[in-house]
């Protein structure tokens, strides 16, 4: 089940698949993050969100661990 | 044919962390290699050699890099190592299970116009995840020849050499298109590009103008500032804010998602996804070994296999070697008959034999501790071990993969500092290997043996020695948190790391990187341990003492003597004004001194100093005897704290200057461990001096 309000990645529950809406970093995070395959458009899906700390996502074929400081940062819907 | 008519060309490997580049390079090379730190940074590129038809082809194996952007150490070296060195040809390596994010360096590849060979890695685990190529069309798409191949496997290697000869022999010739950014920045780029012809030939020589007019609207931090303070940089300034108003966001992310969308573009035309993605044994995996409650736990668990394996283990084969050496010393001393003023035999018996000793007791540790490395590396659990960690680390500015030469650090700094290579970011690198003295290592541990026994009763002991290692602990992560707000200052990059599959390592890429580095310390470090080994014998045994003025006294008391009389002792005496606010007198200056060979030999010199016999066990009861004698409590507490804190042994420093590439940071590590070794010794000396006079 899908909700289309936009919301950071970190309320995001494990399991759920969302899509990448915005990125509200800086240019520099913004372009590591396209680099990685993290950009607007993009499907992932939460593996692992603990409260505070691990954050796993699964994007295209691979994982990914992302800080908090990020995953605040990723709008998705 | 011979030697000289073969046709010499260098190709690079390119590649994303994870792709499998190495075992690739291992395939294509066999054993050869070599590597060179690349000229000022602490990155390293290995070479390697191999004969294909009539070429004799140079392989160097490149940082691994999501990019070519100038964020981190790796990609900017593996940019310049292609713009400056100019290979013939680059092979991109690609994880073809992971295709789309893989292909995002290709782009980059395809924008600098250079010749590409893209080999398909991992094919077999595509195939197996059901993914179906058109390798034809994506090949068209890219303009470059795609070859499959299993590394691991040896799979596909005369096919990739075949490939590589192919695009060697033929003309070069111009991408017919390229990657297209939309036809605001295109614009941009066609106003920019004459400017730099004109302005900067020497620039639009050495790179193709057109890149260059591309790095510029990105604000690339390296082409930015080759060209700084021109009015160029106000153009390019004004049609960057002029982009901004059409776009909403900055020129660089719109390029980087134009990057994204031709790759999209070239894989729907291209690849197909036959298997929806289900849960891997990877996802299991995952569930228990980055699970929230056993994850921890787990990972102590294998932090203390590490630890039992590089210590424990190496223990056995590190007595041999003692052994060996000993033997060989007396064997020597034996068959050399003792002549007057033979100090070519004193040379070798007590200064080349230990030096080579030295230096060879800790090959063990490093082979064993760089084989469980590539083991949690290959496999894939550093990547979670670095995760569950960084929680912690990050509070003190460092990455979750510092904890581990940390650890490590507290058996011997020489295998920590080189085991701070798995730390990416230079900045997090150099801080790490700067604090890691502060761990209190084994050698230290002898000291402690010797003085705690000497001046605190038997309950008090063990809170010694606990309080011993904490006040290290506590000091490491102040000075890290410290260095990381000044000299390292910058921002901690935000935690993003791939978490790839697991995999079982394979034998031929764990002991290709067991053995490099195992060459590596010999070469790099081993060489100047033992020319400060030498040194410091030299130091020890010079300027030598009269026969006469040492007439009639037992082998121990001329022993005495002379290293009263040595240079060491010369030292050891004019420092004493320096150190008497610290409680050391002379004796103890001196060891300090001698112990800069070793931290151990602390107590070996003070052994000779007291003329106590060294048939004894150095640590016995007389030599205890003499300390409590002559020092107080708070004195023997305060030489184990200057001895925790101050100078780095030579070993640690011959590996500091060869790890963090120059003698600066192995000084400044050397000169601020003592400095603060000083003041806090002084301080501790001086308010318990007061508390006890009270």
């Amino acid at each position: 089940m899908e909700t289309t309000i936009t919301r950071p990645l970190s309320e995001v529950a494990e399991g759920q698949t969302v899509n990448i809406i915005r990125i509200d970093g800086g240019r520099g995070m913004r372009v590591r993050l396209t680099t990685l395959g993290l950009l607007p458009k993009t499907r992932v899906m939460v593996v692992h969100n603990g409260r505070s700390g691990p954050f796993v996502i699964s994007v295209k074929n691979s994982k990914m661990a992302l800080g908090r400081g990020v995953v605040d940062k990723i709008m998705v819907s | 044919m011979t030697d000289s008519k073969l046709k010499k060309i260098t190709v690079a490997l390119a590649g994303n962390p994870n792709c499998g580049k190495t075992s690739v390079f291992n395939m294509l090379t066999g054993a050869s290699h070599h590597v060179a730190n690349y000229p000022g940074t602490t990155v390293e590129t290995v070479q390697g050699k191999c004969v294909h038809g009539d070429f004799r082809i140079v392989f160097v194996d490149l940082p691994g890099a999501y990019g070519l952007t100038t964020f981190s150490a790796e990609e900017l070296v593996a940019r310049n190592f292609i713009i400056d060195e100019k290979p013939d040809i680059v092979v991109n390596v690609i994880d073809a299970s992971n295709l789309e994010r893989n292909l995002y360096l290709t782009t980059q590849l395809i924008e600098l116009g250079v010749p590409i060979v893209l080999a398909f890695n991992m094919n077999d685990i595509a195939v197996q995840r059901g993914i179906i190529f058109d390798t034809d069309r994506l090949s068209e798409l890219l303009e470059a020849p795609i070859v499959r191949t299993v590394a691991s496997k040896s799979q596909g290697r005369v096919d990739l050499l075949n490939a590589i000869v192919a695009k060697a022999n033929a003309p070069r010739k111009l991408r017919t298109h390229y990657i297209t950014y939309g036809d605001e920045i295109e614009n941009s780029m066609k106003q920019i590009e004459p400017l730099v012809r004109s302005e900067y030939p020497g620039l639009a020589a050495k790179y193709d103008s057109r890149w260059l007019a591309l790095k510029l609207l990105e604000q690339d931090g390296d082409i930015l500032s080759k060209i700084s303070g021109d009015w160029l940089v106000d153009t390019v300034g004004d049609t960057i804010t002029k982009l901004k108003t059409i776009f909403g966001d900055d020129p660089e992310v719109i390029i980087a998602e134009r990057r994204s969308g031709f790759i999209s573009g070239a894989c729907q035309e291209s690849v197909k996804n036959t298997v929806e993605l289900t849960h891997t044994t990877s996802d299991l995996a995952d569930a228990v070994l980055t699970h929230r409650v056993f994850g921890l736990p787990i990972f102590l668990l294998m932090m203390y296999l590490l630890f039992y394996l590089t210590f424990s283990i190496a223990a056995y084969p590190m007595a041999w070697l003692e052994q060996f050496f000993g033997w060989l010393s007396s064997a020597i001393a034996l068959i050399w008959p003792t002549q007057e003023g033979n100090w070519l035999r004193s040379l070798i018996i007590d200064g080349i034999i230990p030096g080579v000793g030295g230096v060879l007791v800790f090959l063990p540790n490093i082979l064993l501790l760089f084989l469980a490395i590539a083991v949690l590396e290959d496999s894939g659990y550093m990547a979670r071990a670095a995760f569950i960690m960084d929680r912690l680390m990050h509070k003190i500015g460092l990455h979750g993969k510092s904890f581990i030469p940390m650890l490590i650090g507290f058996g011997c700094s020489v295998p920590a500092i080189m085991a701070t290579r798995i730390l990416e970011n230079k900045r997090n690198r150099l801080t790490t290997i700067m604090i890691l003295p502060l761990m209190s290592c084994g050698a230290r541990l002898t000291i402690y043996g010797l003085l705690i026994p000497a001046f605190f009763p038997q309950n008090w002991r063990g809170p010694v020695l606990w309080l011993i290692y904490l006040t290290g602990i506590v000091l490491a992560v102040i000075a890290a948190k410290v260095l990381r707000l000044t000299v390292f200052r910058g921002e901690n990059t935000d935690f993003v790391m791939e978490l790839p599959p697991y995999r079982v390592p394979t034998f031929k890429s764990l002991s290709a990187h067991t053995w490099l580095r195992g060459w590596l310390y010999l070469k790099k470090a081993g060489t100047v341990i033992l020319v400060f080994s030498i040194i410091l014998w030299a130091a020890m045994n010079y300027p030598r003492v009269s026969e006469q003025s040492v007439a009639g006294l037992s082998p121990d008391q001329i022993r005495q003597t002379q290293l009263a009389n040595s240079v060491i002792g010369r030292v050891g005496r004019a420092i004493e004004p320096v150190i008497k606010p610290l409680g050391f007198d002379w004796k103890i200056g001196t060891a300090l001194i001698g112990a800069t060979a070793a931290k151990e030999l602390f107590v070996s010199q003070l052994g000779i100093i007291y003329a106590v016999s060294s048939h004894d066990d150095p640590s016995a009861t007389t030599l205890r005897q003499h300390l409590q004698a002559d020092y107080s409590s708070l004195v023997g507490f305060c030489i184990m704290l200057f001895c925790l804190i101050s100078s780095p042994c030579v070993a640690t420093i011959a590996v500091t200057r060869s790890e963090a590439g120059s003698w600066f940071w192995a000084a400044f590590q050397f000169v601020s461990l003592t400095v603060l070794a000083y003041i806090i010794t002084f301080a501790v000396y001086q308010i318990g001096s007061l508390v006890m006079a009270l």
